[in-house]
Parts: C-alpha cells; sequence; structure tokens
C-alpha cells in the first residue's frame, strides 16, 4: 500500500557491497548509538560473574575464570530496531558455544538476564554453532583507523567472520567494552536486532518456554530477525 | 504476561499531514490525520516511513508529543546530515500523506493519576501491554530533557495539565540557546499555572541579556539544586542525547535516586 510522499526523494541509496547488508528498513550509521532503558551500571570486576542457572545446578564463572576461557574475535553487522546499522564491527568476546557446553542441559530456550534488571529471551538455536558470543572488547570497525589489525576486508552478508584466537590475560587490540555499551560483558548475537544482544549480561537461565525478556514485554517481537524486519508484536 | 496474549500487527497506515508549527528555527511539528489512529501512551513513539517516486524507501523513528486523546503529533528536528528530517521539518507541508505505524514503546510511558478520558486508550495492541507499566504512577514526575529529548515528556506534561492531574511534577531542561528551545511559550505558560508542574531551563551556548535562569550543564550539582531528592521517591524520565542522558542518569544515582525507577531514552542522531 506505499506511495509516494511528494517532495521527498531520498539520498542514501546504498550501492555495491553495502546495499545488500542492510536489512529492510534500515539505514547506516557512523556512530555508535546507545539503547537502554535505565541508568548504566557499574558492577566491578571483582563483583563480577556469569552464571548459567539450569540443568544440574548453576555453572558460576568469575571475572579471571571467564576471560580463561577460549575466546574469539569476530567481525560482523550490527542492526538496531531504532533502524541504525553498523557494518564491519569487530569484537572480542567467548563464544556462547563454549559456554553451554559446560552444562549438561538441551533446553531449547534461554533467558539472558544482566545488571539492571534488564532480561532477554533467546532461541538456544539463536546462539549455537558461531552464532553468538559474550564480548568483552570492542575494537571499532574493520579496516578504520581503531582497527590495528588489518586482516578485515569486505565481509558477506549476514556470515561474521570469525577468528579463533588463544586465551589472553588482558584484550590484546581491542578497548574494554565501555560501561555504557555493556561492559565488563555483553551478549552479542548480530544475526538478531541489537536489543537482543543484552549489555551487562550476567549469565542464562535455560528454559523449556520462550517467555518474553524485557523489551520483548514492552512491544517488541519475540525472536526479532531484521531481514524479516521483526520489530515489534505481531511483525 | 502480555507477550504470550494474541496481538495485533501494527500496520503502515496513511497519515496527512493536517497542520505545522514552527518550534525553533531548526524544529518543526506535524500534526498527523490518521484514520483508525488507536491512541497513544505519553512517551511512545511512531515509525515514519517516506516512499520517493522510484520506490525507495527510508524509516525512522520519532516521538510524539501530543498527549493521548489527540491525533499524533510528531516533533523532528533538522539533522544537518539527515535524510528524512530534511524532509519533515524543511518540506513536508499540509495535505502531504506518508506513512506511519505505531504507537511503539510500552517502557518509557506515563499515566496520569487521575483517570480522565483524556488519557483512555484503545489499549491492547503493541506496546500496550498493561501489567506493571499500566498502573496509574502516584510518585512525583521528575522530567529531565535534553534538547530534543523533550517532546516525549512533553506528552507527559500535556497529559497532565489536560487531565488536570496534580502530580507534582519538575521539568530541567537543558538547551543550546533560547531560541532553540522547543515549546517555550508553551512551557511558560503551564508552569506560570502554579498548579504544580515547575520548570527549570538552562543554557549551555549563551547567556541572553537580562537571562536570569542557569546557564550550566545538567550534573550532579544542578540536579542536586533543582530535582526532587530522592526521599521523594520520583518516578524519572531522562530523555536526550546518548552522553546527556548518561550524565544525567549517573548524577541521579549518584544522588541516591532508585536506578529501578528512572528510565531512559537516548537519541542516536540518525538522520
Amino acid at each position: 500500500m506505499s506511495f509516494p510522499t511528494r517532495g521527498f526523494h531520498g539520498r542514501r541509496r546504498e550501492s555495491g557491497d553495502a546495499a545488500g547488508r542492510i536489512p529492510p528498513g534500515q539505514h547506516l550509521v557512523d556512530g555508535f548509538p546507545v539503547l537502554s532503558a535505565g541508568p548504566t551500571p557499574h558492577t566491578p570486576l571483582a563483583d563480577w560473574t556469569f552464571s548459567i542457572r539450569g540443568g544440574g545446578g548453576p555453572v558460576t564463572w568469575t571475572w579471571e575464570e571467564f576471560r580463561a576461557l577460549p575466546t574469539t574475535t569476530v567481525t560482523v553487522d550490527i542492526h538496531c530496531v531504532t533502524k541504525w546499522s553498523k557494518l564491519d564491527t569487530v569484537w572480542e568476546g567467548v563464544s556462547v558455544d563454549t559456554l553451554l557446553e559446560t552444562v549438561d542441559d538441551d533446553s531449547p530456550y534461554l533467558l539472558a538476564f544482566c545488571d539492571g534488571g534488564y532480561t532477554t529471551n533467546l532461541a538456544r538455536e539463536d546462539v549455537s554453532d558461531g552464532k553468538a558470543w559474550v564480548a568483552y572488547a570492542y575494537r571499532g570497525v574493520a579496516g578504520s583507523s581503531t582497527d590495528s589489525t588489518g586482516h578485515f576486508g569486505r565481509t558477506p552478508r549476514q556470515s561474521p567472520r570469525v577468528l579463533e584466537t588463544a586465551p589472553q590475560a588482558v584484550p590484546q587490540d581491542g578497548e574494554p567494552l565501555e560501561d555504557e555499551h555493556g561492559g565488563p560483558a555483553r551478549l552479542l548475537v548480530p544475526h538478531l536486532y541489537f536489543w537482543k544482544s543484552a549489555k551487562w549480561v550476567r549469565g542464562f537461565e535455560l528454559r523449556d518456554e520462550d517467555e518474553p525478556g524485557f523489551w520483548e514485554s514492552n512491544g517488541y517481537h519475540i525472536r526479532g530477525d531484521p531481514w524479516l524486519e521483526q520489530r515489534y508484536w505481531g511483525d | 504476561m502480555a507477550g504470550t496474549a494474541v496481538l495485533g500487527r501494527l500496520t503502515w497506515e496513511a497519515a496527512e499531514v493536517a497542520d505545522v508549527v514552527d518550534e525553533t528555527p531548526r524544529v518543526r511539528s506535524l500534526v498527523l490525520d490518521v484514520s483508525g489512529w488507536a491512541g497513544h501512551r505519553a512517551g511512545q513513539h511512531l515509525d515514519v516511513r517516506l516512499t520517493a517516486e522510484d520506490g525507495y524507501q527510508a524509516q525512522r523513528s520519532y516521538s510524539i508529543a501530543s498527549p493521548p486523546g489527540e491525533p499524533p503529533t510528531i516533533t523532528v528536528e533538522r539533522l544537518e546530515d539527515g535524510e528524512v528530517s530534511p524532509y519533515l521539518v524543511g518540506e513536508a507541508r499540509t495535505g502531504d500523506r506518508f506513512e506511519i505505524r505505531g504507537p511503539i514503546g510500552g517502557w518509557f510511558v506515563w499515566k496520569a493519576r487521575s483517570a480522565s478520558s483524556a488519557q483512555r486508550t484503545r489499549g491492547g495492541g503493541p506496546g500496550e501491554p498493561g501489567g506493571s507499566t499500566g498502573e496509574y504512577d502516584a510518585a512525583p514526575l521528575l522530567l529531565v530533557a535534553g534538547c530534543s529529548g523533550i517532546v516525549p515528556l512533553m506528552a507527559m506534561i500535556r497529559l497532565r495539565a489536560s487531565a488536570v492531574d496534580a502530580t507534582p511534577s519538575l521539568l530541567v531542561y537543558v538547551s543550546r540557546t533560547l531560541e532553540d528551545v522547543i515549546y517555550r511559550e508553551e512551557l511558560d505558560e503551564l508552569a506560570q499555572r502554579g498548579d504544580g508542574l515547575e520548570a527549570f531551563l538552562t543554557l549551555t551556548r549563551e547567556k541572553p541579556a537580562g537571562w536570569s535562569g542557569y546557564t550550566r550543564r545538567v550534573d550532579r550539582a544542578l540536579l542536586d539544586e533543582t530535582a526532587w531528592p530522592p526521599t521523594q521517591r520520583p518516578h524519572v524520565f531522562i530523555c536526550g542525547s546518548t552522553g546527556f542522558v548518561e550524565a544525567a542518569a549517573s548524577a541521579l544515582v549518584d544522588l541516591g535516586h532508585d536506578p529501578a525507577r528512572i528510565k531512559t531514552e537516548r537519541f542516536g542522531a540518525t538522520g
């Protein structure tokens, strides 16, 4: 039912590589806008833990234990439901596969819980097989001056580029994640709208049912696939 | 709770520009005529979709400035490198049509205390979750606005005024210059009614001749001087740029406000 709007011409048609990487209704931004529902929590690393509840009881990592896990560097496109997209963002984190394989529980859903009370629900298949990370560092945009490695080029649509890296005591290149961007650690689930990449994440609760989290209870879609434009309830 | 209920889809609807109000040199309000608008709550937003002759489309989200019970009005700031905002602020005129869908958002919303008809909406659709956000807020209202972040807060102020709601309310509004102050006359008028709305304006880029108000950024000291103390347990709504919201929210938490009572909305510059 769309119809032309008098006087609107638009001017940001993306061409070439970028054009195929922007989901419907999204547009590229240079900056890194922040979306959150309340004040930014500031949890000292000494108090920080990551827990998986469910199965045979909770599994918990301290910050040191978490940072001793194998890490991965990924280059991904991210898409916020508020309509901005950002291509080739580079993160360091621990694969969710690494975390989930420590528990003997195959519940099909999980609820990520966070400092500040935020939650978001995810299907296990959306965070398995190299599709999700708990990120502790952000390296900026590949190819930009903030990327010191120079190894990142064009990224195929929707396919995160993944570099396996060894455990390291401190991030080598990436800046520790700023609190306002979700530090010390945030979830990274780039194939879904970015509210699923919960900031200040502290763990997963494994669930048999897919129960809505915070934004999902406040008008936003239960799954949030940007390529299907699943922004709001009923999309 | 509501997420499991059967919910209607938010469909794109044709909106016609019914009126245009120039608020400041860079900001314009568009009153929209949308048949079948199901009503909205104070603080919600809507999505705008513009279509060019060649089929190219662009979408953006805009906060709703009008109170529940009135047609949706959006107030838009022109971003110099923007794509949609220059059209809405500079080109759109009465009678023009584009698509919208909404209302959206069930978190950054406030309901007036008195059950006046002015706040009734035909709820039940997306963004109308009910539940914990559905009860009337009896606590005082603390609104902190940075520049165009005033827009969703204005819907709350207007709801409060139209509902003759006596909820003590306090606005701290930061603007670059006096000329950039959106809704200035209306805010002056509402604050002078003496019915429980207090408004503090602070200017960060100029001090006009004769100006006796604040010329400081919003920080802990300014909020300590102007805002309700934490013992009043106000409901806090903060809206503005990321840096502004971060500073204001952190300052209020430092002053002892309960983070759980602080709701934020951040405007990225998204054109």
